[in-house]
């Protein structure tokens, strides 16, 4: 996409939304699932579409874990940490994740593949520990099932990217 | 021949692979000659089960599992379809689990039992009977029917399942009575679905296994205090709770439960739900009205309470997802017949959700009243790696870790906070005997450093304060012959440090993160700080 084509696809989920009481939020979430992310441009947009300054709209996006303005790789995995998940060795899978994936938390693989997040408990805590892809969780995950689940990712990817 | 088969498809049930055992379920009954179907009920909450299979019989619904996907061949073969018992995945009738048969469910009756997004499911199982009481309260020609749905509120004895453990019934009369400042007479009704604590997932059951009766208690929400707008604030971590929440709502606006005129009743209410960023604190009242509004989600000052001043600046009932889907069963069954289960001051039942190191993980709804102990050895089945039990959290990570000798305690909001400890929202998180105490105290501080909103400084500074003073005392044992001395002065520190907090902090994110920290310096002192950082070696199989 060009710069405009972004910038207008921006306005458009701006406008769709801005009505709302309390607006700001479900735009932001219709722009990262649009991109992804949050793109840099969108600060102003939004800013000037509700009548906001960059920096409050800056602030709301800072605050919260779940907003990023940077791309990510094609699959974000989430592993919890929440206490559940750690009674069960989520440290040990955490360890066995970032050493079989090469990166830290909030890194993304080399091969653009994986980014790697925390998350702080995904309600499956009674199948801990809990790993997310996308919408999906998986529960009683352990490295290896992690390794077999990032092998079928990766090649499910690619085959979809080529065909495309 | 029709035969109905059920395979959940709540969080959990999917997390061990239902929507796999139903594909190969779907793919091995194609070329039979019986007619069967595959109701994606949501979960009964028996988690240690799932994917726990179901099929109708003439004598009850019989249960398989946990099953997967190499099961369903000799699952097959063996008679799963007439409900035979020679497969060693089989369970009996599901009623007489026993996880199950001994519980007390009243606001999880129909969890797993319906299909989620089917209203007439839901309506054949007394579902919208506490409405219609409702609204029959209204029509009793008389003009006071807002404060008999309160009243009838306040004699049930319920009190907020989000935590706190407020009165419902006193938080609705002030919102009833409140004067709305808009013209438009404008009040909300908002529904915290933020559940941030580890080891919860009560509310997430609900929605996903049972919505409309959160839809339900929200629409009598609106009637009790005359608002005709709610929120549902989600956290952006439960998605399929989100899909089904939708799935619901718009079933229930074509129906007409929700939007004008709601059966014909001249009563009208909107629902709309909002998914949240990736914030604990936005789970605080103030904070989550702040979010709603599209801001940061700082915690507010109390006083106004939301109650008066709430979202947008009007009268606001904040309440939890339990506490709101309790509302239709205290009003079809009567405040008394809800008041009269539990003990002293805790009325009612609490879904307890067991997790963790647990063999047996799952919801437990009971009345108030139950130990600890009951519930992890007759319901968990002990620890989930056979290594004996040490510690367990209560009431998410801003609870106390309880030593052996006080899982006797009975479960009720008073007795736990005679010990310094918290019921929150009855999650139970199990610790097995490698658990290192202080990186769990550690962690407490941690989570705090992380989710503080940042509004005050005790909370904010003395978090950051509490991992660095964590850290010197490990550095101080692992070291320096004079560590003795040392240990004690940090020690000191940590103790003022938790003082600071508790009496410095604007909300209980600050507040209450001492309480894990002081139980472990309490009742775990030989293991804090002494032990080497084994834990995170473990990985359970
Ligand atoms: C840090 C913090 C987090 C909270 N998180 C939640 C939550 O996730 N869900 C919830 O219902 N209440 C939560 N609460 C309690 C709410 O502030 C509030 O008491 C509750 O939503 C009121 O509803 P209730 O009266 O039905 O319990 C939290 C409180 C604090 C201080
Ligand atoms: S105690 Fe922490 S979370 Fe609560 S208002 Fe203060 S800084 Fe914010
Ligand atoms: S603590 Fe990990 S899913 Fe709840």
């Amino acid at each position: 996409m060009t710069t405009d084509e972004i910038n207008y696809k921006i306005q458009q989920i701006v406008d769709n939304k801005k009505n709302l009481p309390g607006a700001l939020l479900p735009i932001l979430h219709d722009i990262q699932h649009e991109f992804g992310f949050i793109p840099e441009q969108a600060i102003s947009i939004v800013a000037y579409s509700l009548n906001q300054s960059d920096a409050e709209i800056f602030g709301v996006i800072s605050f919260y874990a779940h907003f990023r303005m940077k791309q990510t790789g094609r699959h974000v995995i989430e592993i919890c940490r929440g206490e559940a998940c750690q009674s069960m060795g989520s440290g040990a899978l955490e360890a066995a994740a970032q050493s079989q994936l090469n990166i830290e938390y909030n890194q993304t693989t080399k091969d653009n593949n994986f980014t790697l997040e925390p998350v702080y408990c995904l309600g499956n805590c009674a199948c801990a520990p809990s790993v997310k892809v996308a919408d999906k969780v998986y529960g009683r995950m352990n490295s290896e099932k992690f390794t077999k689940l990032t092998d079928t990712l990766a090649t499910y990817k690619i085959n979809v990217g080529e065909l495309a | 021949m029709a035969i109905t088969l059920f395979v959940p498809r709540d969080t959990s049930a999917l997390s061990m692979g239902a929507d796999d055992v139903v594909q190969a379920l779907k793919f091995q009954c194609q070329d039979l000659t019986d007619d069967v179907t595959i109701v994606r009920n949501g979960s009964r909450g028996l988690f240690y089960l799932e994917p726990l299979v179901e099929v109708l019989t003439p004598k009850g619904r019989v249960a398989y599992g946990p099953v997967q996907i190499e099961d369903v061949e000799s699952l097959l073969a063996q008679g799963l379809l007439n409900g035979n018992s020679d497969h060693p995945l089989y369970l009996g009738l599901t009623e007489e689990i026993p996880y199950l048969a001994k519980q007390q469910r009243l606001t999880f009756s129909r969890a797993g039992i319906i299909d989620p997004i089917n209203i007439n499911d839901y309506i054949e199982h007394e579902g919208f009977s506490g409405l219609s009481k409702a609204l029959a309260m209204f029509e009793q020609g008389s003009d006071n029917g807002q404060q008999k749905i309160v009243d009838e509120i306040k004699t049930s004895g319920l009190r907020g399942r989000g935590g706190a453990a407020f009165p419902t019934g006193i938080k609705w009369q002030t919102v009833l009575d409140a004067k709305s400042t808009s013209e438009a007479q404008q009040k909300y009704i908002v529904c915290n679905a933020d559940e941030g604590d580890s080891g919860t997932f009560s509310d997430r059951l609900l929605m996903e296994a049972d919505p409309f009766s959160l839809i339900e208690g929200m629409i009598i929400a609106g009637l009790a205090v005359g608002a005709n707008q709610g929120y549902i604030y989600l956290r952006s971590e439960y998605p399929q709770a989100n899909i089904i929440l939708e799935q619901a709502i718009n079933t229930a606006y074509q129906q007409n439960f929700l939007g004008n005129n709601i059966q014909q009743s001249g009563q009208k209410f909107d629902l709309e739900v909002r998914i949240g960023a990736g914030a604990y604190i936005c789970g605080e009242e103030t904070s989550l009205l702040e979010s709603l509004e599209g801001k940061r989600g700082l915690v507010r000052a109390k006083p106004p309470l939301p109650a008066i001043e709430g979202l947008f600046g009007q009268p606001t009932i904040v309440n939890n997802v339990i506490s709101l889907a309790t509302i239709p069963t205290i009003l079809a069954q009567g405040a008394q017949y809800y008041q009269d289960f539990g003990v002293g001051r805790s009325r009612g039942t609490l879904p307890f959700q067991l997790a963790g190191n647990i063999k047996q993980g799952g919801l437990v709804e009971l009345a108030f009243g139950t130990t600890l102990a009951e519930l992890i050895n007759d319901f968990g089945a002990g620890s989930y790696s056979g290594v004996p039990l040490k510690a367990i959290q209560v009431g998410g990570p801003l609870g106390a870790y309880l030593p052996e000798n006080q899982w006797a305690t009975e479960l009720d909001y008073e007795a736990f906070a005679k010990i310094d400890a918290v019921l929150g929202h009855g999650g139970i998180v199990a610790f097995d005997d490698t658990v290192d105490m202080t990186a769990q105290a550690r962690f407490a501080m941690e989570f705090c450093v992380a989710e503080s909103c940042g509004k005050c400084t005790p909370c904010r500074i003395g978090s950051v304060r509490g991992v660095e003073v964590i850290n010197k005392m490990t550095k101080a044992q692992q070291q320096s012959e004079n560590s003795a001395e040392e240990l004690a002065e940090l020690n000191t520190l940590l103790v003022d440090l938790c003082d600071t907090m508790v009496d410095g902090s604007l909300c209980a994110m600050g507040g209450m993160t001492p309480i894990p920290v002081r139980s472990i310096m309490n009742h775990f002192s030989d293991d804090f700080v002494a032990t080497a950082d084994k834990f995170n070696a473990k990985e359970i199989n």
